[in-house]
């Protein structure tokens, strides 16, 4: 459990590090996620030691959207003085995602042979 | 009173609390909009405001669970290395799919938006709105949207998906069950994956992996998608 909290912290912070110093445009949890992917895949850290910390983690997730979700009572205004644009914008393009997204995968998958038998047209 | 809502054990017992409540209701009524995200973040803004607690103090300890979303995003690299050989398999599709769904997002979010009147902090706090909170957080500090606006965004538009979202798919004709699961991976996050874990455990895990290649997707391309997104601003 320790050696897992100490890798997953140090992968952060790794990626942390790389995404300020360099400067770049990519968050550094993101970076630190892609490095501890590479460390599994090559060998370098074995599932195992990061499983029941991972586990925790994730399962955990929503309740670690909770404060910053609170934050949003310092922008009251700022929602109400855009409410139309925001929702708006916030509704459609959800809507345009996942056809984009289900359509584009059910055609190539249909392509692939790997649609399943619910499929019917 | 100050004194004590400004210990950092009174912003975690609250957070945690009403959490676990929410959580309870919802698994009792198994209502989409009663999503224990969206009812504890409620809950507690109007008990801050009801009792005239400043978000200051509450944030005493609230800080301590909201850095953990940056583990939590590391942590997002087991479930995807757990699924490697399948994600490799099928993986043209997966990342041609998802790829097509994130530039939708960043595009359609950023100019409805900018037709409706948005201002330029409002449009980049909701470009990377369709990923997961702590991905779409980094994303909206790093282009210079409004970290919390974003945050409240994420979680909406999850609660679209999740109350919504397989209904929809079946009405435009989206019937095979991984295109389905992606779909809410991509557009809803861990709301519309938990949303499919109602409806079909396949389309679940689909759902969940997008949940990861979305997020990446969306951090990688974002730069190369601003000179776009900046015609918008």
């Amino acid at each position: 459990m320790l050696s897992g909290a100490a890798i997953i912290l140090i992968s952060l912070l790794t990626g942390n590090f790389l995404s300020s110093y360099f400067d770049l445009p990519i968050p550094g949890n993101i970076i630190g996620m892609t490095l501890l992917l590479l460390a599994l895949v090559f060998g370098v850290v074995k599932v195992g030691t990061i499983k029941s910390v991972c586990e925790f983690l994730l399962q955990n997730m929503a309740l670690f959207f909770v404060p910053i979700g609170v934050g949003m009572i310092a922008h009251f205004n700022l929602i109400g003085r855009e409410f139309i644009p925001i929702t708006a914008s916030m509704v459609a393009s959800t809507f345009i995602v996942m056809a984009v997204t289900g359509l584009t995968a059910q055609r190539m998958l249909k392509g692939r042979g790997e649609s399943d038998d619910s499929v019917d047209r | 009173m100050t004194r004590l809502t400004a210990d950092p054990a009174f912003g975690l017992a609250l957070s945690i609390g009403v959490f676990y409540l929410a959580r309870l209701l919802y698994k009792r009524m198994r209502h989409p909009l009663l999503n224990p995200v969206t009812v504890t973040i409620a809950t507690l803004i109007g008990l801050l405001l009801a009792l005239g607690i400043r978000y200051e103090d509450y944030m005493e300890g609230g800080q301590y669970l909201h850095f953990l979303l940056g583990p939590s995003v590391v942590a997002l690299a087991l479930p995807i290395y757990e699924r490697r050989e399948r994600i490799l398999k099928m993986a043209r599709p997966i990342l041609t799919s998802i790829l097509a769904g994130s530039v939708a997002s960043i595009l359609s979010a950023t100019s409805i938006a900018y037709l409706l009147g948005g201002t330029n902090e409002v449009i980049l706090s909701l470009a990377p709105k369709s990923v997961t909170t702590p991905i779409a957080l980094g994303i909206s500090e790093k282009i210079g949207g409004l970290p919390p606006l974003t945050a409240t965004i994420v979680v909406l538009t999850g609660c679209i998906g999740g109350a919504v979202g397989p209904e929809f798919c079946r009405l435009i004709g989206v019937r095979n069950i991984f295109a389905v699961g992606m779909a809410m991976g991509t557009s809803s996050h861990g709301i519309g994956t938990a949303r499919m874990m109602d409806e079909d455990v396949t389309g679940a895990a689909y759902s969940g992996l997008s949940i990861g290649i979305a997020g990446m997707v969306t951090a990688y391309i974002m730069p190369a998608m601003m000179p776009i997104v900046a015609i918008f601003l």
